[in-house]
Protein backbone atom coordinates (compact mmCIF):
# COMPACT_ATOMS: atom_id res chain seq x y z
CA UNK A 1 0.00 0.00 0.00
CA UNK A 2 2.85 2.27 1.09
CA UNK A 3 4.79 1.38 -2.26
CA UNK A 4 1.42 2.45 -4.45
CA UNK A 5 0.65 5.51 -2.65
CA UNK A 6 4.48 6.46 -3.41
CA UNK A 7 4.03 5.67 -6.49
CA UNK A 8 0.73 7.42 -7.01
CA UNK A 9 2.66 10.73 -5.52
CA UNK A 10 5.43 10.31 -7.81
CA UNK A 11 3.31 9.94 -10.88
CA UNK A 12 1.56 13.15 -9.87
CA UNK A 13 4.97 15.40 -9.46
CA UNK A 14 5.91 14.16 -12.72
CA UNK A 15 2.16 14.81 -14.20
CA UNK A 16 2.06 18.56 -12.38
CA UNK A 17 5.49 19.54 -13.47
CA UNK A 18 4.88 18.20 -17.14
CA UNK A 19 1.65 20.03 -17.12
CA UNK A 20 3.62 22.88 -15.86
CA UNK A 21 6.20 22.93 -18.27
CA UNK A 22 4.18 22.79 -21.19
CA UNK A 23 2.40 25.71 -20.14
CA UNK A 24 5.02 28.18 -19.31
CA UNK A 25 6.73 27.46 -22.06
CA UNK A 26 3.22 28.25 -24.07
CA UNK A 27 2.64 31.28 -22.08
CA UNK A 28 6.30 32.48 -22.42
CA UNK A 29 6.58 32.84 -26.11
CA UNK A 30 6.66 36.12 -26.69
CA UNK A 31 8.39 37.58 -23.07
CA UNK A 32 11.82 36.77 -21.93
CA UNK A 33 12.10 35.84 -18.55
CA UNK A 34 14.09 37.72 -16.03
CA UNK A 35 15.64 36.08 -13.17
CA UNK A 36 18.01 36.81 -10.14
CA UNK A 37 21.57 37.59 -10.66
CA UNK A 38 23.96 34.81 -10.18
CA UNK A 39 27.34 36.72 -10.32
CA UNK A 40 29.10 33.06 -11.07
CA UNK A 41 27.28 33.78 -14.39
CA UNK A 42 27.91 36.88 -15.15
CA UNK A 43 31.83 37.04 -14.58
CA UNK A 44 31.54 33.20 -16.71
CA UNK A 45 30.01 35.39 -19.98
CA UNK A 46 33.14 37.74 -19.04
CA UNK A 47 35.34 35.17 -18.95
CA UNK A 48 34.05 33.58 -22.55
CA UNK A 49 34.90 37.03 -23.59
CA UNK A 50 38.27 36.89 -22.85
CA UNK A 51 38.63 33.57 -24.05
CA UNK A 52 37.86 34.60 -27.26
CA UNK A 53 40.00 37.22 -27.34
CA UNK A 54 42.71 35.92 -25.94
CA UNK A 55 42.82 33.02 -28.05
CA UNK A 56 43.39 30.68 -25.16
CA UNK A 57 41.01 27.44 -24.55
CA UNK A 58 37.77 26.62 -22.34
CA UNK A 59 38.12 23.32 -20.13
CA UNK A 60 35.11 21.73 -19.41
CA UNK A 61 35.26 18.76 -16.83
CA UNK A 62 31.53 16.75 -16.62
CA UNK A 63 32.75 14.41 -13.00
CA UNK A 64 31.75 10.90 -13.33
CA UNK A 65 27.98 10.87 -13.28
CA UNK A 66 27.39 7.72 -14.94
CA UNK A 67 24.15 7.80 -17.22
CA UNK A 68 22.28 4.46 -15.78
CA UNK A 69 22.38 6.53 -12.53
CA UNK A 70 20.52 9.32 -10.58
CA UNK A 71 23.52 11.19 -11.20
CA UNK A 72 23.53 11.47 -14.34
CA UNK A 73 21.13 14.79 -14.44
CA UNK A 74 24.09 16.79 -13.58
CA UNK A 75 26.09 15.60 -15.99
CA UNK A 76 23.59 16.11 -18.75
CA UNK A 77 23.05 19.54 -17.32
CA UNK A 78 26.94 19.90 -17.57
CA UNK A 79 26.69 18.75 -21.31
CA UNK A 80 23.64 21.28 -21.85
CA UNK A 81 26.33 23.88 -20.81
CA UNK A 82 29.13 22.30 -22.83
CA UNK A 83 27.32 22.88 -25.66
CA UNK A 84 26.25 26.51 -25.08
CA UNK A 85 29.74 27.63 -24.50
CA UNK A 86 31.09 25.37 -27.33
CA UNK A 87 28.51 27.66 -29.88
CA UNK A 88 29.84 30.79 -27.54
CA UNK A 89 33.38 30.12 -28.31
CA UNK A 90 33.19 28.91 -31.81
CA UNK A 91 35.16 32.06 -32.97
CA UNK A 92 38.07 31.28 -30.63
CA UNK A 93 41.34 30.41 -32.10
CA UNK A 94 40.76 27.42 -30.09
CA UNK A 95 38.45 24.53 -29.56
CA UNK A 96 37.17 24.14 -26.10
CA UNK A 97 38.30 20.62 -24.08
CA UNK A 98 35.75 18.23 -22.07
CA UNK A 99 36.83 15.72 -19.86
CA UNK A 100 35.02 13.29 -17.85
CA UNK A 101 35.20 10.31 -15.72
CA UNK A 102 32.53 7.99 -17.33
CA UNK A 103 33.20 6.55 -20.57
CA UNK A 104 29.29 7.08 -22.00
CA UNK A 105 29.55 10.63 -20.57
CA UNK A 106 32.89 11.09 -22.45
CA UNK A 107 31.36 9.90 -25.74
CA UNK A 108 28.36 12.48 -24.85
CA UNK A 109 30.97 14.90 -24.82
CA UNK A 110 32.75 14.27 -28.30
CA UNK A 111 29.06 14.30 -29.97
CA UNK A 112 28.17 18.10 -28.00
CA UNK A 113 31.82 19.05 -28.90
CA UNK A 114 31.04 18.11 -32.75
CA UNK A 115 28.09 19.48 -33.12
CA UNK A 116 28.97 22.60 -31.56
CA UNK A 117 31.97 23.01 -34.12
CA UNK A 118 29.75 23.17 -36.58
CA UNK A 119 28.87 26.73 -35.34
CA UNK A 120 32.45 27.48 -35.52
CA UNK A 121 34.06 29.56 -38.90
CA UNK A 122 36.35 26.68 -39.19
CA UNK A 123 34.11 24.06 -38.31
CA UNK A 124 36.96 21.17 -38.02
CA UNK A 125 36.77 19.14 -34.93
CA UNK A 126 39.39 17.21 -32.97
CA UNK A 127 38.10 14.09 -31.50
CA UNK A 128 40.93 14.18 -29.20
CA UNK A 129 38.79 17.47 -27.34
CA UNK A 130 36.53 15.13 -25.73
CA UNK A 131 38.86 12.89 -23.30
CA UNK A 132 37.60 10.26 -20.89
CA UNK A 133 40.59 10.31 -18.12
CA UNK A 134 40.39 7.95 -16.11
CA UNK A 135 37.27 5.76 -14.39
CA UNK A 136 37.91 5.59 -10.90
CA UNK A 137 37.41 9.32 -8.80
CA UNK A 138 41.30 9.89 -8.44
CA UNK A 139 42.60 8.95 -11.63
CA UNK A 140 39.91 10.60 -13.36
CA UNK A 141 41.09 14.00 -11.06
CA UNK A 142 44.91 13.06 -12.00
CA UNK A 143 44.03 12.70 -15.56
CA UNK A 144 42.16 16.24 -15.93
CA UNK A 145 45.17 17.98 -14.18
CA UNK A 146 47.54 17.88 -16.92
CA UNK A 147 44.28 19.58 -19.63
CA UNK A 148 44.02 22.47 -16.82
CA UNK A 149 47.64 23.03 -16.57
CA UNK A 150 49.49 22.38 -19.93
CA UNK A 151 46.68 23.65 -22.31
CA UNK A 152 46.91 27.03 -22.57
CA UNK A 153 43.18 27.21 -20.25
CA UNK A 154 41.55 30.04 -18.72
CA UNK A 155 38.49 29.02 -17.98
CA UNK A 156 37.52 26.23 -16.16
CA UNK A 157 34.14 25.04 -15.66
CA UNK A 158 33.84 22.24 -13.75
CA UNK A 159 29.77 20.96 -13.81
CA UNK A 160 28.87 17.41 -12.75
CA UNK A 161 28.97 14.83 -10.26
CA UNK A 162 32.26 14.82 -8.34
CA UNK A 163 33.41 13.84 -5.10
CA UNK A 164 36.41 15.20 -2.71
CA UNK A 165 38.74 14.76 -5.72
CA UNK A 166 37.49 17.80 -7.25
CA UNK A 167 39.24 20.24 -4.30
CA UNK A 168 42.30 18.63 -6.00
CA UNK A 169 40.98 20.27 -10.09
CA UNK A 170 39.84 23.24 -8.27
CA UNK A 171 43.42 23.97 -6.96
CA UNK A 172 45.27 22.77 -10.16
CA UNK A 173 42.98 26.10 -11.59
CA UNK A 174 43.49 28.28 -9.04
CA UNK A 175 47.39 27.39 -9.03
CA UNK A 176 47.18 27.99 -13.10
CA UNK A 177 45.54 31.47 -12.40
CA UNK A 178 42.43 30.40 -14.36
CA UNK A 179 38.62 31.73 -13.86
CA UNK A 180 36.81 28.59 -12.16
CA UNK A 181 33.32 28.19 -12.06
CA UNK A 182 32.32 24.86 -10.25
CA UNK A 183 28.89 23.15 -9.14
CA UNK A 184 28.03 19.72 -7.70
CA UNK A 185 25.10 17.48 -6.92
CA UNK A 186 27.06 15.93 -4.69
CA UNK A 187 27.19 17.19 -0.82
CA UNK A 188 31.03 16.94 0.15
CA UNK A 189 32.14 17.77 -3.24
CA UNK A 190 29.45 21.10 -2.63
CA UNK A 191 31.79 21.82 0.54
CA UNK A 192 34.75 21.46 -0.76
CA UNK A 193 34.14 24.00 -3.77
CA UNK A 194 32.94 26.53 -1.32
CA UNK A 195 36.13 26.65 0.34
CA UNK A 196 38.52 26.20 -2.80
CA UNK A 197 37.01 28.04 -6.09
CA UNK A 198 36.11 31.59 -7.06
CA UNK A 199 32.76 31.38 -7.77
CA UNK A 200 31.10 28.23 -6.89
CA UNK A 201 27.79 27.00 -7.09
CA UNK A 202 25.73 25.74 -4.57
CA UNK A 203 22.60 23.41 -4.44
CA UNK A 204 20.09 23.71 -7.69
CA UNK A 205 22.49 26.65 -9.30
CA UNK A 206 23.60 23.69 -11.17
CA UNK A 207 20.59 22.68 -12.80
CA UNK A 208 19.59 27.01 -13.52
CA UNK A 209 23.25 26.75 -15.61
CA UNK A 210 20.77 26.67 -19.20
CA UNK A 211 18.57 28.95 -18.25
CA UNK A 212 21.48 31.41 -17.73
CA UNK A 213 23.62 30.92 -20.96
CA UNK A 214 20.29 31.26 -23.18
CA UNK A 215 20.15 27.65 -23.84
CA UNK A 216 16.59 26.92 -24.51
CA UNK A 217 12.87 28.30 -23.86
CA UNK A 218 12.21 25.09 -21.86
CA UNK A 219 15.28 25.88 -19.59
CA UNK A 220 13.42 28.91 -18.17
CA UNK A 221 10.44 27.50 -17.53
CA UNK A 222 12.40 24.57 -15.91
CA UNK A 223 13.89 27.56 -12.84
CA UNK A 224 9.84 28.34 -12.67
CA UNK A 225 8.78 24.92 -12.25
CA UNK A 226 11.38 24.13 -9.65
CA UNK A 227 10.15 27.22 -7.80
CA UNK A 228 6.06 26.63 -7.70
CA UNK A 229 7.28 22.63 -6.60
CA UNK A 230 9.80 24.14 -3.86
CA UNK A 231 6.46 26.50 -2.54
CA UNK A 232 4.55 23.25 -2.66
CA UNK A 233 7.23 21.45 -0.66
CA UNK A 234 7.44 23.96 2.06
CA UNK A 235 3.83 24.08 2.31
CA UNK A 236 3.56 20.28 2.55
CA UNK A 237 6.35 20.11 5.01
CA UNK A 238 4.85 23.36 6.91
CA UNK A 239 1.31 21.90 7.06
CA UNK A 240 2.62 17.88 8.58
CA UNK A 241 4.35 19.57 11.06
CA UNK A 242 1.46 21.24 12.23
CA UNK A 243 -0.63 18.16 12.20
CA UNK A 244 2.73 16.35 14.19
CA UNK A 245 2.14 19.17 16.56
CA UNK A 246 -1.44 18.93 16.93
CA UNK A 247 -1.43 15.06 17.29
CA UNK A 248 -3.33 14.58 14.43
CA UNK A 249 -0.62 12.93 12.59
CA UNK B 1 15.22 19.14 -38.48
CA UNK B 2 16.66 16.58 -40.46
CA UNK B 3 15.66 13.20 -40.45
CA UNK B 4 19.52 12.65 -39.35
CA UNK B 5 18.53 14.43 -36.24
CA UNK B 6 14.82 13.24 -36.01
CA UNK B 7 15.61 9.72 -35.08
CA UNK B 8 17.70 9.89 -32.17
CA UNK B 9 15.28 12.16 -30.70
CA UNK B 10 12.54 9.96 -31.28
CA UNK B 11 14.34 6.66 -30.13
CA UNK B 12 15.38 8.51 -27.31
CA UNK B 13 12.13 10.09 -26.34
CA UNK B 14 10.07 6.77 -26.86
CA UNK B 15 13.19 4.19 -24.61
CA UNK B 16 12.80 7.12 -21.80
CA UNK B 17 9.20 7.02 -21.88
CA UNK B 18 8.84 3.44 -21.82
CA UNK B 19 11.25 3.14 -18.88
CA UNK B 20 9.83 5.86 -16.65
CA UNK B 21 6.43 4.13 -17.61
CA UNK B 22 7.79 0.97 -16.21
CA UNK B 23 8.49 2.77 -12.86
CA UNK B 24 4.91 3.07 -12.69
CA UNK B 25 2.69 0.52 -13.92
CA UNK B 26 6.19 -1.90 -14.16
CA UNK B 27 3.74 -4.90 -12.09
CA UNK B 28 0.48 -6.15 -12.32
CA UNK B 29 -1.51 -6.33 -9.21
CA UNK B 30 -0.29 -9.96 -8.03
CA UNK B 31 2.86 -8.55 -7.95
CA UNK B 32 4.36 -10.27 -10.94
CA UNK B 33 5.97 -7.98 -13.97
CA UNK B 34 3.86 -6.43 -16.52
CA UNK B 35 4.33 -5.96 -19.93
CA UNK B 36 5.95 -2.34 -19.50
CA UNK B 37 7.98 -4.16 -16.92
CA UNK B 38 9.48 -6.43 -19.04
CA UNK B 39 10.06 -3.81 -21.55
CA UNK B 40 12.02 -1.30 -18.83
CA UNK B 41 13.91 -4.45 -17.42
CA UNK B 42 14.97 -5.34 -21.18
CA UNK B 43 15.86 -2.13 -22.03
CA UNK B 44 18.04 -0.94 -19.14
CA UNK B 45 19.57 -4.45 -19.67
CA UNK B 46 20.61 -3.47 -23.37
CA UNK B 47 22.06 0.14 -21.64
CA UNK B 48 24.11 -1.89 -19.06
CA UNK B 49 25.43 -3.92 -22.50
CA UNK B 50 26.51 -1.05 -23.99
CA UNK B 51 27.82 0.94 -20.92
CA UNK B 52 30.49 -1.84 -21.03
CA UNK B 53 31.11 -0.90 -24.92
CA UNK B 54 31.47 2.53 -23.93
CA UNK B 55 34.58 1.96 -21.24
CA UNK B 56 36.19 0.40 -25.04
CA UNK B 57 35.21 3.32 -26.87
CA UNK B 58 36.47 5.48 -23.50
CA UNK B 59 40.02 3.52 -23.76
CA UNK B 60 40.68 4.02 -27.42
CA UNK B 61 40.08 7.32 -26.89
CA UNK B 62 42.47 7.60 -24.08
CA UNK B 63 45.12 5.98 -25.98
CA UNK B 64 44.40 8.15 -29.09
CA UNK B 65 44.72 11.58 -26.86
CA UNK B 66 48.27 9.94 -25.40
CA UNK B 67 49.14 8.91 -29.23
CA UNK B 68 48.61 12.10 -30.45
CA UNK B 69 50.16 13.99 -27.16
CA UNK B 70 53.75 11.76 -27.64
CA UNK B 71 53.19 12.24 -31.49
CA UNK B 72 53.49 15.97 -31.14
CA UNK B 73 56.36 15.96 -28.81
CA UNK B 74 53.51 18.05 -26.09
CA UNK B 75 54.69 18.96 -22.76
CA UNK B 76 53.98 15.46 -20.32
CA UNK B 77 54.69 13.00 -23.20
CA UNK B 78 56.84 11.39 -21.35
CA UNK B 79 54.11 10.42 -18.89
CA UNK B 80 51.65 9.56 -21.72
CA UNK B 81 54.45 6.74 -23.33
CA UNK B 82 54.44 4.99 -19.33
CA UNK B 83 50.61 5.38 -19.60
CA UNK B 84 50.57 3.68 -22.35
CA UNK B 85 52.99 1.50 -21.78
CA UNK B 86 51.56 0.58 -18.48
CA UNK B 87 47.61 0.20 -19.87
CA UNK B 88 49.03 -2.23 -22.69
CA UNK B 89 50.81 -4.58 -19.89
CA UNK B 90 47.33 -4.60 -17.52
CA UNK B 91 45.10 -5.40 -20.55
CA UNK B 92 47.36 -8.11 -21.58
CA UNK B 93 47.04 -9.44 -17.90
CA UNK B 94 43.87 -9.06 -17.45
CA UNK B 95 43.09 -10.96 -20.72
CA UNK B 96 45.32 -13.67 -19.48
CA UNK B 97 44.14 -13.95 -15.96
CA UNK B 98 41.38 -16.37 -17.09
CA UNK B 99 44.26 -18.97 -18.09
CA UNK B 100 47.37 -18.49 -16.35
CA UNK B 101 47.49 -17.92 -12.42
CA UNK B 102 50.76 -15.55 -12.28
CA UNK B 103 48.72 -13.31 -14.89
CA UNK B 104 46.14 -13.37 -12.41
CA UNK B 105 48.40 -12.52 -9.65
CA UNK B 106 49.99 -10.01 -11.09
CA UNK B 107 47.05 -8.38 -12.36
CA UNK B 108 45.63 -8.05 -8.69
CA UNK B 109 48.83 -6.90 -7.38
CA UNK B 110 48.95 -4.00 -10.23
CA UNK B 111 46.00 -3.10 -8.16
CA UNK B 112 46.82 -3.52 -5.18
CA UNK B 113 50.54 -2.41 -5.14
CA UNK B 114 50.58 0.64 -7.13
CA UNK B 115 46.86 1.69 -8.04
CA UNK B 116 45.79 1.84 -4.51
CA UNK B 117 48.96 3.28 -2.99
CA UNK B 118 48.95 6.17 -5.38
CA UNK B 119 45.28 6.92 -5.02
CA UNK B 120 45.42 6.72 -1.46
CA UNK B 121 48.10 9.62 -1.75
CA UNK B 122 46.21 11.61 -3.71
CA UNK B 123 43.68 11.37 -0.54
CA UNK B 124 46.11 12.61 2.16
CA UNK B 125 47.14 15.08 -0.61
CA UNK B 126 43.88 16.78 -0.82
CA UNK B 127 44.62 17.14 3.14
CA UNK B 128 46.88 19.57 2.80
CA UNK B 129 45.32 21.08 -0.10
CA UNK B 130 41.81 21.86 1.56
CA UNK B 131 43.62 22.80 4.41
CA UNK B 132 45.44 25.69 2.27
CA UNK B 133 42.16 26.14 0.49
CA UNK B 134 40.36 26.98 4.04
CA UNK B 135 43.39 29.37 5.02
CA UNK B 136 42.50 31.03 1.74
CA UNK B 137 38.86 31.26 1.72
CA UNK B 138 38.50 34.64 3.84
CA UNK B 139 41.14 36.10 1.34
CA UNK B 140 38.67 34.98 -1.55
CA UNK B 141 34.95 35.66 -0.14
CA UNK B 142 35.18 38.09 2.48
CA UNK B 143 31.18 37.67 3.38
CA UNK B 144 29.17 36.44 6.64
CA UNK B 145 29.28 33.03 4.75
CA UNK B 146 32.35 32.01 4.76
CA UNK B 147 32.76 33.36 8.19
CA UNK B 148 30.32 30.86 9.67
CA UNK B 149 31.59 28.26 6.70
CA UNK B 150 35.15 28.21 8.67
CA UNK B 151 33.61 28.92 12.51
CA UNK B 152 31.53 25.71 12.04
CA UNK B 153 34.41 23.34 10.33
CA UNK B 154 36.99 24.08 12.89
CA UNK B 155 34.20 23.16 15.87
CA UNK B 156 33.41 20.48 14.56
CA UNK B 157 36.74 19.10 13.27
CA UNK B 158 37.90 19.93 17.48
CA UNK B 159 34.94 18.24 18.50
CA UNK B 160 35.77 14.90 16.52
CA UNK B 161 39.65 14.84 17.19
CA UNK B 162 40.55 12.54 19.36
CA UNK B 163 43.01 15.13 21.65
CA UNK B 164 46.30 13.39 23.58
CA UNK B 165 45.58 13.18 27.15
CA UNK B 166 42.30 14.98 26.86
CA UNK B 167 40.19 12.88 24.90
CA UNK B 168 37.02 14.41 24.40
CA UNK B 169 36.26 18.32 24.19
CA UNK B 170 33.64 18.96 27.41
CA UNK B 171 30.61 20.37 26.23
CA UNK B 172 31.93 21.06 22.47
CA UNK B 173 32.07 17.37 21.76
CA UNK B 174 29.13 16.08 23.43
CA UNK B 175 26.48 18.98 23.38
CA UNK B 176 27.65 21.58 21.17
CA UNK B 177 28.79 19.37 17.82
CA UNK B 178 25.84 16.77 17.77
CA UNK B 179 23.78 19.95 17.61
CA UNK B 180 25.40 21.33 14.67
CA UNK B 181 25.90 18.57 12.82
CA UNK B 182 22.30 17.15 13.93
CA UNK B 183 20.18 20.69 13.81
CA UNK B 184 21.47 23.01 11.21
CA UNK B 185 23.52 21.11 9.16
CA UNK B 186 21.11 18.34 8.18
CA UNK B 187 18.25 20.99 7.38
CA UNK B 188 20.86 22.79 5.19
CA UNK B 189 21.64 19.24 3.26
CA UNK B 190 17.91 18.08 2.93
CA UNK B 191 16.67 21.52 1.50
CA UNK B 192 20.05 21.43 -1.02
CA UNK B 193 19.08 17.52 -1.41
CA UNK B 194 15.68 18.73 -2.25
CA UNK B 195 17.02 21.64 -4.71
CA UNK B 196 18.87 19.19 -6.39
CA UNK B 197 16.06 16.53 -6.72
CA UNK B 198 13.84 19.29 -8.70
CA UNK B 199 16.62 20.25 -10.94
CA UNK B 200 17.16 16.13 -11.60
CA UNK B 201 13.12 16.32 -12.41
CA UNK B 202 13.37 18.78 -14.63
CA UNK B 203 16.26 18.18 -16.57
CA UNK B 204 14.99 15.00 -16.93
CA UNK B 205 11.51 16.09 -18.10
CA UNK B 206 13.90 17.85 -20.51
CA UNK B 207 15.39 15.68 -22.10
CA UNK B 208 12.08 13.88 -22.54
CA UNK B 209 10.35 16.49 -24.03
CA UNK B 210 13.60 16.37 -26.36
CA UNK B 211 14.84 19.82 -25.67
CA UNK B 212 18.27 18.84 -24.18
CA UNK B 213 19.51 16.50 -26.77
CA UNK B 214 22.82 15.31 -25.36
CA UNK B 215 22.73 12.60 -28.31
CA UNK B 216 23.26 14.68 -30.77
CA UNK B 217 21.30 17.50 -32.85
CA UNK B 218 20.85 20.73 -31.70
CA UNK B 219 19.11 21.84 -28.37
CA UNK B 220 15.81 23.87 -28.97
Amino acid sequence: MNDLLLGLVGFGIIFLSTALLGGLVALRRKSSPVFREIPAFTRLRQAIGRVVEDGTRLHVSLGRGALATPQSASALAGLVLLRRLAELTSAGDQPPIATSGDAALAILSQDTLQTGSQASAQGAYDPTAGRLTGLTPFSYAAGALPAICDENISTNVLIGNFGVEVGLLAEAAERANTFTLAASDNLTAQAVLFASVQEPLIGEELYAAGAYVDAGPLHAASLTVQDILRWLIIVVILVGALLKLTGIL
Amino acid sequence: MKFKGVLPTVIAIAFGILVLAGYFFGHNADGTLSLLGELQLIILNVAVILAGFAVLVGICNLLLVHTKKIRDKQKGARYSSILIITLVVTFLLGLLAHYIPTAASLFSDAFKFIQLPIETSLMALLVVTLTYASIRLLRRHLNLLSVIFLITAWLILVGMAPWPFLGDVPFLSDTLRPIIAQIPATAGARGILLGVALGTLTTGLRILFGSDRPYGGKNG
